[in-house]
């Protein structure tokens, strides 16, 4: 059967390149980047191009690159790192409500300690208002964490804009820029970031491994103790087949990055205008032009947006659905709540990414299969005209 | 199959049983919400206080789809007691089991289906012993 990948925001498949260049350093060049022999330095070598190669295609230094376990820990680490070194002057974080849970609830954890945490609304199409943030900064604030790019709806942020204000007002700036990394173009000077995280597994690199930009001078407090690792600030040996991973999606990642863009643009484009022109009653979640280039969310009103995954995936397609039923309260997607849509065409949301490896044959073979789907769910349900 | 749900579970979630409504039905039972994510509602015809057909038609997930198709199967036929009889967990067997998470959707088709017999019940003075206690528009939990 035809195999779709429609979730490339969940994650990517590595690249051969990249598990190529790997593959070395498992068994062959396995040395400890920490050890003074050939080997061990070897290793370290490797860890020191990938640096440079992740630092370069988000155009920091490689000093301000320091690997991590995941975008995850690199959030975690940037909230509590700041909230920590910056105690003795202030106690609020400014945040949105569209952000990933490695960001959430790290504010719910803090906000338990005696943290204050502003969650930003969102306007209708996902995009934070500049004026809301400028409302909302109180003298105690000591941080400002807004994601670039947001991975249920693609939204893309004015960061440039956001992160000036930040710095008028004398605050740090943190940016989730995980599903950003490799899908526009970004550079942390150009838009005067703080703090950055980024993840391997979403540019086609292994799972496992993220980093954090810490620019030069921050004064960051640690999250991981022990050993003296990444200039001592992130402690445990190093992820070397990871790292090494990630440096080689960075590369391939900068090469292309226009040819990307644009080839995704196209696709999504074409599958988003299309959908709606085959089926009725569809409507996009999020900006239409401010949005990842890969990421079409869409709702299909009168149908359960899992009923409309599992059939999809009976024909080999994969995608995302922005809420489950999966406990006892069927949880809405905090991100299109945010949005202010109404809750059970939240239910009808389904999310498409596309990737470096979706052709137009798939998007034709999806939005046939899509249109006999939401159909025949649509003549099951209770609600439909 | 590679997903959550068996087999049995994604024949009736593929092929539904019973789909559709009644025209002059004589029960009309709904529960849920699309607002709470599921939303079923059951059309019955009764004769002589047994289920002579019963349909429905459901918004929600692949758990609450299956559940509906076979609790529709499971009542045609038998009188309205036995159909007031039939509890979730038969409903979760009947399917070959549900994922712990799911088990909750299938309540949707039996309080839908009690809700259509409690509308018959209404619209003929009829009394039931399996009604009693019950209120269409409560809230349920799957704990039977
Ligand atoms: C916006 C965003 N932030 C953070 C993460 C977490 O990254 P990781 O999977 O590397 O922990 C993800 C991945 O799902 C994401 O999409
Ligand atoms: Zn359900």
């Amino acid at each position: 059967m035809k195999q779709v990948y429609l979730d490339y925001s969940a994650t990517t498949p590595v690249k051969k390149e990249v598990l190529e260049e790997m593959i070395p350093f498992f068994s062959e060049n396995f040395g400890n980047p920490s050890s003074a022999y050939t080997i061990g330095y070897k290793s370290r070598g490797a860890v020191d191009l990938a640096r440079q190669r992740v630092a370069s295609l988000v155009g920091a230094k490689e000093k301000e690159i320091f690997f991590t376990s995941s975008g995850t820990e690199a959030n975690n680490w940037a909230i509590f790192g700041v909230c920590d070194a910056m105690k003795d002057k202030g106690n609020h974080i400014i945040t949105t409500k569209i952000e990933h849970p490695a960001v959430l609830n790290h504010c719910e954890f803090l906000e338990k300690r005696g943290y204050k945490v502003t969650y930003l609304d969102v306007q209708k199409d996902g995009i934070v208002d500049p004026k809301a943030l400028e409302d909302a900064i109180t003298k105690d604030v000591i941080l400002i964490s807004i994601m670039l790019i947001n991975n249920e709806i693609g939204t893309i942020q004015p960061l440039k804009e956001l992160c000036q204000i930040a710095k008028k007002h004398n605050i740090l700036f943190h940016t989730d820029a995980v599903q950003a990394l490799g899908n526009i173009p970004l550079d942390v000077k150009e838009l005067g970031i703080d703090l950055m995280s980024i993840s391997a597994h979403k540019i086609y690199g292994p799972k496992g491994v993220g980093a954090l930009y810490i620019k030069d001078g921050v004064k960051i407090s640690n999250f991981m103790h022990g050993g003296s690792q990444e200039h001592a600030k992130r402690a445990g040996t190093e992820n070397l087949t990871g790292i090494v991973g990630f440096g080689k999606a960075a590369e391939i990642a900068k090469e292309h990055l226009m040819e990307h863009i644009d080839r995704l643009t196209e696709l999504r484009d074409y599958f988003i205008d299309r959908v709606m022109l085959k089926i009725p009653n569809v409507a996009l979640n999020g900006h239409r032009s401010l949005r990842h280039p890969g990421n079409a969310n869409l709702r299909f009103d009168y149908i359960e947006g899992e009923s409309m995954l599992l059939f999809l995936d009976v024909k080999g397609i994969s995608v995302s659905t922005g809420s489950a039923c999966a406990s006892e309260e069927t949880t809405p997607s905090h991100v299109l709540t945010a949005l202010q849509i109404p809750i059970e065409q939240i239910h009808s949301s389904v999310r498409f990414t596309l990737g470096d490896f979706t052709t137009m044959e798939d998007l034709d073979y999806t939005i046939e299969e899509l249109a006999v789907i939401v159909e025949k769910l649509r003549q099951i349900s209770p609600i439909s005209k | 199959m590679n997903n959550m749900y068996n087999e049995i579970v994604m024949d009736h979630f593929m092929n539904p049983r019973n789909v559709g409504e009644i025209e002059n039905a004589d029960g009309i039972g709904m529960y849920g919400s699309p607002v709470c994510g599921d939303m079923t509602s059951v059309y019955i015809k009764v004769d002589n206080d047994r289920i002579t057909d019963a349909k429905f038609k459901t918004f929600g997930c692949g758990s609450a789809i299956a559940s509906s198709s076979i609790a529709t199967e499971l009542m045609k036929g038998k009188t309205i007691d036995e159909v007031l009889a039939i509890t979730t967990k038969q409903i979760v067997s009947e399917l070959g089991g549900l994922p712990d998470a799911k088990v909750h959707c299938s309540v949707l088709a039996r309080h839908a289906i009690k809700s259509a017999i409690y509308d018959y019940a209404q619209k003929t003075g009829k009394t039931y012993a399996g009604l009693a206690g019950f209120n269409p528009d409560a809230d349920e939990d799957d704990d039977e």
